[in-house]
This record gives structure tokens, sequence and C-alpha cells, in this order.
């Protein structure tokens, strides 16, 4: 390297005097001299659009590289987990489903199945297809969102705005099945809160037939996009021994080449009954996880026709009074409540139903003491509720172990030593929600 | 499924194993319940893992012919029955190799390592001395007939004032190749809530064990920052602690004053 000042302008002598020249620096020899001491922290978010929600990542930068990835959570944290000491077993839905808020029946249901566990007992047959076929619904919204927010955090806001609008085709489902769009609180111990409405299998039938024709809108618009492949593409990656050492499941370990889904491997509420696949790639980059998401979709709508092909009349909550939730809702002047049939049983003819109703509203039922870990397959990977009882009406230890949380801690390993840009569609690709993240 | 037996080792289906449905419901509290009365709560002296506090109250007393249910709720510290053999289904094939694995490479053996092995719907759980955690970790995770070469979560749960070790550290272990589950626990006392770190052997236990001392306020030793991750990073107490309150602040509505949810009326 030449020791010349590469500012330095040349210069020749004209009748005029002096002409310099001036001349761009070689950038090269500018890099060489400014790396090393030349060190940037940024600090991106908590409130940042491009970041996922509220996170917040602290970034070393060597011009335009990321040297060293920091994430730092938090931002979010509820208390759900502490919440749920102070309340019974069936009020504990309503906080759990609050945590990882784009997959609200998915928490439930490990939540409930842990507490089952616990209690020893096994839903109707009715019950457990219900829950399936919300958890698939479910799960199509779910990705819609981290395809849409993916779009939007790469620029591709006709993916948002896409995947956005098909997403308020499932919110719009999701209300008609169980009365809210979100914190549905719908399934409980036992069972589920009440039956589908009337006229819920030509909905759904109605919602595949709409879903059928404009998923494949998603490979039109972006699978063969030049601009979306070359962002994703080799961006984020993560190999199996990776995945496995850092806990990584769902998606991105499914991009990685082992086909682990939890529906398959460790089959819960009659998974083994269905017929799909579980979508696997080799690439182990974003845009194999993209491409999973778009196809487990695919497969979340066969699962969601192969129930209701399934579902039988029959009770939908378990028959034991001590534990089955006393009211039936229905839909009254004033919107959805207590059936009058019910109030008028309790207020007006039978003590022991009224009786019976406020013990087990006010104190609950009593869990036999001890621990239970149940796993399942929310769209983000292995989401498992560890619940510890100590024989009472209130949980003595509620723990989500979320697959944000987990997932998340692989951010600095896909990102470190790549651009900036890369950061982003690494943490897109990993479609974390700070709500279940943090709890 | 056996679902019956009360005391008996649950037989886990074969094969599924932890991933089986749920079997072996444990009647613990309601066969203890009239059994003991109000002279008897004094803990039960154990020399194995107790999980759970005595409970007392005005309802909730069982078994004894009022149906009221009123009469005093009287019932001793819950601790998990340990296992006799056969475990049934793979859990003594991965003791037995456990045991031999841990006999191989001449250090503390099985009995050392984990002082007691519980059964109980259909999920294993041994608790294991703190000294041994590391080297227990690596062997199954390292041996090719364990290879539980997946860690699922580490977590804590406080029992409660009055609980002997009332601090456990709970640790999700995943065979993906043999599909089982298996859970370690490590009973700990509050003033002394020290657990060897599991990172060097499972780094995705990074973040739990930071927000297990964040919750709990048990320190990992040989974490390579442990530090606060959910709570603000000048926080005082650990919040998941039973002696940390809820809220705290009552609530007032229409002049009436709400205590927080921790100190109204509880039905336990």
């Amino acid at each position: 390297m030449t020791t010349t000042d590469p500012y330095a302008a040349s210069s020749r002598e004209t009748t005029e005097g002096t002409v310099y020249t001036v001349t761009g620096g070689d950038w090269d020899e500018m890099i060489d001299q400014t790396a090393g001491d030349e060190r940037i922290v940024i600090n991106m978010g908590p409130q940042h659009p491009s970041t996922h929600g509220v996170l917040r990542l602290v970034l070393e930068l060597q011009g335009e590289v990321v040297t060293d990835a920091r994430l730092v959570i938090g931002y979010l944290h509820t208390g759900i987990e502490k919440n749920c000491e102070y309340r019974t077993w069936t009020q504990g839905v309503t906080f759990v489903t609050r945590a990882d808020y784009l997959a609200p029946l998915f928490n439930e249901t490990a939540y409930c199945l842990s507490t089952e566990r616990l209690l020893g007992i096994d839903v109707p047959d009715r019950a457990a297809t219900i829950r399936v076929l919300l958890m698939e619904i479910n799960r199509i919204g779910s990705h819609l969102v981290a395809l849409a927010t993916g779009g939007m955090e790469l620029g591709a806001l006709t993916g948002m705005t896409n995947g956005f609008r098909e997403r308020e085709e499932v919110l719009h489902l999701l209300e008609f099945l169980t009365g809210l769009r979100m914190n549905h609180a719908f399934i409980r111990p036992g069972g589920v809160v009440q039956d589908l409405p009337e006229g819920h299998e030509e909905r759904i039938r109605s919602f595949i037939k709409v879903m059928r024709e404009r998923l494949p809108g998603f490979h039109k618009l972006l699978t063969g996009n030049r601009i979306w492949r070359q962002r994703l593409e080799g961006v984020g990656y993560l190999p199996l021994d990776g995945c496995l050492a850092l806990g990584v499941t769902g998606p991105i370990l499914r991009s990685a080449g082992l086909a682990w889904d939890l529906r398959e491997v460790e089959p819960y509420l009659g998974y083994e009954h269905y017929d799909f696949e579980v979508p696997t790639d080799t690439a182990a980059d974003s845009f194999a996880r993209y491409v999973l998401r778009v196809e487990e979709m695919s497969q979340s709508l066969r699962i969601i026709e192969q129930a209701l092909d399934r579902l039988e009349p029959g009770p939908v909550m378990v028959e034991d009074a001590k534990i089955a939730w006393p009211a039936k809702l229905s839909i009254g002047a004033d919107g959805m409540g207590n059936s009058l049939d019910h109030v008028r049983k309790i207020m007006g003819q039978s003590m022991e139903s009224l009786i019976h109703h406020f013990k087990l509203v006010t104190e609950g039922f009593k869990v036999p003491p001890g621990q239970a870990y149940v796993p399942i397959e929310s769209p983000r990977g292995e989401l498992g509720a560890h619940l510890v009882s100590d024989g009472g009406t209130r949980p003595l230890r509620v723990h989500l172990r979320d697959p944000s949380f987990v997932n998340l801690q692989a951010a600095p390993a896909m990102s470190e030593g790549g651009m900036v840009s890369d950061v982003i569609a690494a943490l897109a690709s990993l479609d974390p929600v700070m709500g279940g993240c943090d709890r | 499924m056996s679902g019956d037996e009360k005391d008996g080792p649950v037989t886990p289906g074969t094969g599924a194993g932890g991933a089986s449905g749920p079997s072996g419901a444990s009647n613990a509290s309601s066969a203890g319940a009239a059994a003991f009365g109000p002279q008897e709560i004094a803990r039960r002296d154990v020399s194995g893992a107790v999980a759970g506090r005595a409970r007392e109250g005005m309802f909730g007393i069982a078994g004894s012919g009022d149906t009221s249910g009123f009469g005093g709720l009287r019932l001793p510290a819950y601790a998990p029955a340990p296992a006799e053999r056969p475990y049934g289904g793979w859990f003594d094939e991965v003791a037995d190799e456990a045991t031999a694995a841990l006999a191989d490479d001449g250090g503390a053996d099985f009995d050392t390592c984990v002082h007691q092995v519980t059964v109980d719907r259909g999920e294993m759980t041994w608790y294991v001395d703190r000294e041994h955690l590391v080297r227990l970790a690596r062997t199954l995770r390292d041996d090719p007939a364990l290879r539980f070469e997946f860690c699922s979560g580490v977590s804590g749960v406080d029992y409660g004032e009055g609980v002997p070790q009332q601090l456990h550290v709970v640790v999700q272990l995943l065979s993906m190749t043999y599909r089982r589950r298996l859970r370690l626990e490590i009973a700990l006392e509050l003033d002394d809530a020290h657990c060897p770190s599991l990172v060097e052997v499972f780094p995705t236990a990074d973040w739990h064990e930071r927000e297990t001392w964040d919750m709990f306020g048990i320190v990992f030793d040989g974490h390579p920052s442990l530090t606060r991750i959910l709570m603000p990073d000048d926080w005082n107490g650990h919040p998941q602690l039973k002696s940390y309150p809820l809220g705290g602040i009552p609530v007032e509505y229409h002049d009436a004053e709400i205590p927080p949810p921790d100190q109204r009326r509880a039905y336990t």
C-alpha cells in the first residue's frame, strides 16, 4: 500500500496557473484504513417497524457488515405466568391465550392438554376434532401474518396487503365459530366452551374454497419474484446442528431438513388419523422458510377438510359435572351470555344447581398434585405447557415454553457476518411474536 | 394405559413415551384428606423431593360425610412417590443405559447423581444432585443409546415458604432420535439457590437460565452472562417467587377498596 494521500489531487501547470484534478478517493484503501477502529453500534427498536414487534436489536457494525448482534427482549412482559397462579384452572385459559397472540388457540390447547393430563381425563372426540379444526384455521392465520409482516419489513407491500386481507378471512371465520377474533378462551379444560354454531360447515367449506383460490397468489406474487428471492435466498442460514444446539423448532428446523413436526412424531388430539404431509427443505435459509409456510397452509386446509368430515355429533365437554363448566352459553338480545334456560334452572328450580354453579365458578375444580409437560406444534414450533399442581383449585406454576422465545436466540447466529438489511430478512423468517416471547 | 393404579408405577405406552396421553391419575390428595386431622398437618419427614406445601383452609375437606365441605381443610405436603422397578416401557431402558454410561467413565454412579426417579402420568422425572448435573446432562446427550440431544427448556418452580428445598430447576430434555422426553429436576434451598449452568452442554439453555434467574433468583454458576432478561436491569426482587406479591396495589372502585388479587379470599 502506498503512503500517498488518497485525497491529494494531481496538478499540472498551465498558462492560467495551476490546475488541480480532483478525483474520487480510492474506496478500497479508504475502507482498509478505517476498518478496525471504525466500529458503529446502532440500536434498532424497541419501536421500529422492521423488528417484528417490541424487540430491540443492538448491532455492532463495521461498515454495512454486522459483526455482533444482541437481542434485548422483555418489553412485552405482562406476568401471564404469575397471574395464572392466582386464578382457577379454567380462568387460566383467558391468560395464556394472550401470550402468543397470533396463535391464541394453540396456547389454549397446550394449557388444556396439560391440565387434562394432570386431571387424568380425555376430552370427547367431538371436542378434540373441534380443537384440531380451530388450530389449523389459526395456523393459516398465523402464517399469513408471518408472510405479511415479513413482506412489509422487506418492502414487499403488496405481500403485506394481500396477507392481511387473507388473514381477515381467517379472523372472520374464527369470530363466527368462537365469538371472538382473537383471545378466544374457547378451548377449556375438559373440552371446548360450546358447540360450533349452526351453519359452521358451509362457512368453513367456503373458507377452504376461498383460500384454495388465493394461496397460489403468493407464489405468483412472491415466489418467482427476483427481488424477493435475492433478499431471502442464502440469508439467515442456520443448519441442522445449529438448530438443535439452539433449541430451534418449527418451520426453521424443517427448513434445515429435519421433518420434525409434533403432530406427526408425537400425535395428540388424534392427529395420527389425519392425512397430511410435513414439508421440508434443505436450504436452511429464509426463502426455504417462506416456501414451507405457504406449503403448510395448504396442508392445514387438507386437515381442516378432514376434520370437518370427522365431526360426529356428540358432547363437546367431559361428562364429569365436577369439572365441566356448568353454564351453557347462548345468544340473547344483548349478545352472548349465559343461556336463559340455565339461569331459569338455577334461579327458579334447583337450589343444588345454583350451589353447584356457584362453587364451580368461584372456587373451581381441584387438580391432583403433580406436574405435566405437554408440547404441541404451534405455527412457530414446540409450544409446551409445564403445569404444576399442589392439589388445589389454582395452579402452583404455569410455564409456557414458547417457541418465539427460544427461536429468537438463533437470531445472532443467523445474522452475524451479514448485512444490516439481511438481519431484517432473517428476523422475519424467524417470525417471533413478542407476546409469546415475553409472556 | 393403566389408569387405575394409585401408588404403583405407571406403565407408559410402549415407544410413544412422554408423548402418550394422560395415564395414571394420582389420587394422593383425596386419599390423604380424610386421614389427616389438624394435628397431623406437621410435615412428613421426607428424604426425597417435596413438591408442594401443606394446605389448610376453611373449605375443601372431602370424605368426611359433610357435603358442604366446611370443617377445615388439612392436607400434608405432597411428595411425589419414588417409582419402583420396573418403571415400564422405555423408562427402564433409559435408566439402565444411563447407569451403564455413568459407570463407564468412572465418575459418580447413577444413584449418587439421581436422588429419586418418579414416574407420574406417563412422564419420568429424575431428581438430580446439582454437583453431577452437567456430567449427567452430557452423558444423556452423547451416549448413543440415550441421545437426549435437544433441550426443550429450563425453568423454575417455587413451592412456597416452609417447603424444604422450595426452589426447583426443571430441565425438559427430548431425544429426537428415540422420541422420548425426560425431565430433570434439581431441588435447591432458597438461601443457597445455586445451580450449575447447562449452557456448555445445551447452548439453548442460555436464555432459559437467564429467565429463571430473573424470575426466581436462581444463580446458574458458569453461565456466560447471567443478566435479567424479562424485567428491567435495575429491578429489585424476583417476581415468580411465591413471596413476591402480585400487583399489590389496592383498586379503588366506587369508594370501595378491592384488595390486590393475592390478598383476596382464596379457596385453595
